[in-house]
């Protein structure tokens, strides 16, 4: 992708080249229209040349257990008894959720290691990144991995190199069902919202789209049968965003610790300019006095010339 | 006699202060580099960023270690006594270059003992803090808010830490003939007596009947 569509640039304090317009794009994954096949995994695993290693059951249809450097999207399901006592099963294909406001590049302390393009697509630059993991302490949504093969961290990168040359994201092309689709942030809304009048039609009175404000809105949407608990989706955060803690640690306090840092070695210069140092002034500094004449210091009264040392390495 | 020199550290002591003092430089200039993008740059100094994240918290773990000899060899001279609070109220004085009412001080004055302590809170912390965030090894027995909390306290130690040096520095640069103590071990005996009067007393045994408050203004 051209430089000039890069919005944000991690580590960096001056805006990157960003003049072009360009119109934010959005994936949608409808979990009411989703049949947990998992094509979408393969997908993603056969463009993007990954595979994982092949894990072991765990009683559940989750497969592998859990996000990997990897696996940059997994099937999540669970098991939910509603109200009137029916199993629902809820499945949500887990991911980055490209964060308009992206708690990973926020805390990233390696320049270009992680960008935001200006269509929306959050992506690592595994070529820039130190693998130091603070994406994983800035993300809201607990995606970034980081390998244990060569200690970088990965995630989903919304098919940025598809995207680019106008193709659909993988999973997006594979879903048989169109639970996954991918267009513009704006016709991905106005459709989202057609599909939450239809669930509504249809008893799912609190449907919605999960779009959370907390981290500017996203580019990977959710339409959830319980727009209002969204946590029951395998824990997706109902408000999500970037930590207090890490807002503050990659926060003001960065500029400011630098600012202190710089006017304490500042006041020590003045002070050494304006006060200045502190020196045995002569008439207190014995030395350059003739040694061979002996002068009797009226403070010292008891000091035994053949036992000098006595005392000078006895300290705790 | 008068002006033989007194003996503050011995090579050990100095030996163990500078060990110290390089593995700080060195933790401080690569934990700076991950802390501000404008101090990036400073990650060149380690071999680039990936090198950084490697060696800094091996560099930081070495210090805490040794610091811990630094502890051993002088927490006592550095328990606070009553005498401290008058030359901490007098602090401004001492910033002046005053010498009258200042009272005198024993082997440390009362900043140098509050800079003892918190260098070893500072330590503490960051080794602590640090385990926690250490993602190559400790990161996963964590959990994301534990890991975020330490993140800032480790940045917050390690500002108070490098302030602090900064202040430790500087005091060497301006109290002529400290920075001597810690190369070659030696101070003049003016020198004692004018800035660790009581230390001066203790060491040499000589007993100084004017005091040296009000000796000058």
């Amino acid at each position: 992708m051209a430089s000039q569509d890069i919005i944000a640039r991690s580590a960096t304090t001056t805006l990157p080249p960003s003049v072009r317009q360009q119109e934010e794009v959005a994936k949608l994954i409808d979990t009411s229209k989703c049949i947990g096949c998992k094509a979408c995994q393969v997908a993603c695993s056969e463009w993007n040349e990954l595979r994982d290693e092949v894990g072991h059951s765990l009683g559940t249809y989750d497969n592998p257990q859990d996000l990997s450097a990897e696996t940059w999207t997994l099937m999540r399901f669970t098991e939910h008894e509603n109200t009137v006592g029916n199993l629902e099963w809820l499945i949500r294909k887990d991911g980055c959720m490209h964060c308009a406001d992206p708690g990973c590049l926020k805390a990233c302390p390696s320049p270009g290691a992680i960008i935001q393009h200006a269509n929306g697509i959050v992506d690592f630059n595994q070529d820039h990144c130190i693998g130091c993991g603070y994406c994983i302490t800035g993300c809201p949504f607990n995606i970034p991995r980081i390998s244990q093969k060569d200690h970088k961290a990965y995630k989903c990168t919304l098919c940025s190199d598809r995207v680019a040359v106008g193709l659909e994201p993988a999973c997006v092309k594979t879903c048989p069902t169109g639970a996954i689709v991918f267009g513009s942030k704006a016709d991905m809304k106005e459709h989202a919202a057609e599909r939450i009048v239809d669930l509504k039609s249809r008893g799912f009175e609190q449907a919605g789209l999960y779009d959370p404000d907390g981290v500017g809105g996203t580019h990977v949407m959710y339409v959830l049968h319980h727009a209002d608990q969204p946590q029951l989706y395998a824990g997706l955060p109902n408000q999500p965003v970037i930590s207090p803690l890490v807002g503050l640690w990659k926060g003001m306090s960065k500029p400011l610790a630098l600012l202190a840092m710089g006017a304490a070695v500042l006041a020590g210069f003045f002070h050494y300019v304006r006060i200045g140092p502190q020196r045995i002034e002569d008439d207190e500094h014995p030395a350059g006095k003739d040694p061979s004449v002996r002068e009797v210091d009226p403070a010292v009264h008891v000091f035994d010339p053949s036992n000098p040392g006595a005392q000078g390495e006895d300290r705790p | 006699m008068k002006d033989k020199p007194i003996l503050r550290y011995t090579a050990n002591e100095r030996s163990n202060h500078w060990a110290v003092a390089i593995l700080f430089f060195m933790a401080a200039l690569s934990g700076l580099a991950l802390f501000h993008p404008a101090l990036f740059w400073l990650s060149h100094l380690f071999g680039g960023g990936p090198w950084t994240r490697i060696l800094h918290p091996f560099m930081g773990v070495l210090m805490f270690v040794l610091f811990l000899g630094l502890v051993i060899r002088f927490w006592r001279a550095n328990i606070l006594t009553a005498n401290d609070r008058l030359w901490l109220r007098r602090v401004d004085r001492v910033m002046r270059n005053e010498e009258q009412g200042v009272p005198p001080v024993g082997k440390y004055n009362a900043g140098q003992k509050l800079l003892f302590w918190t260098l070893l809170l500072c330590m503490l912390v960051l080794l602590l803090s640090g385990v926690v965030i250490w993602r190559a090894y400790f990161s996963q027995y964590f959990g994301i808010g534990g890991i975020r909390l330490a993140t800032l306290l480790h940045a917050l130690a390690a500002f108070v830490l490098v302030l602090s040096i900064i202040v430790h520095i500087y005091a060497g640069i301006w109290i002529k003939g400290s920075v001597g103590a810690m190369v070659h071990g030696w101070v003049s005996r003016a020198w004692a007596k004018k800035h660790h009067g009581l230390w001066y007393r203790e060491v040499t045994g000589e007993d100084r009947s004017d005091s040296h408050i009000g000796k000058k203004g």
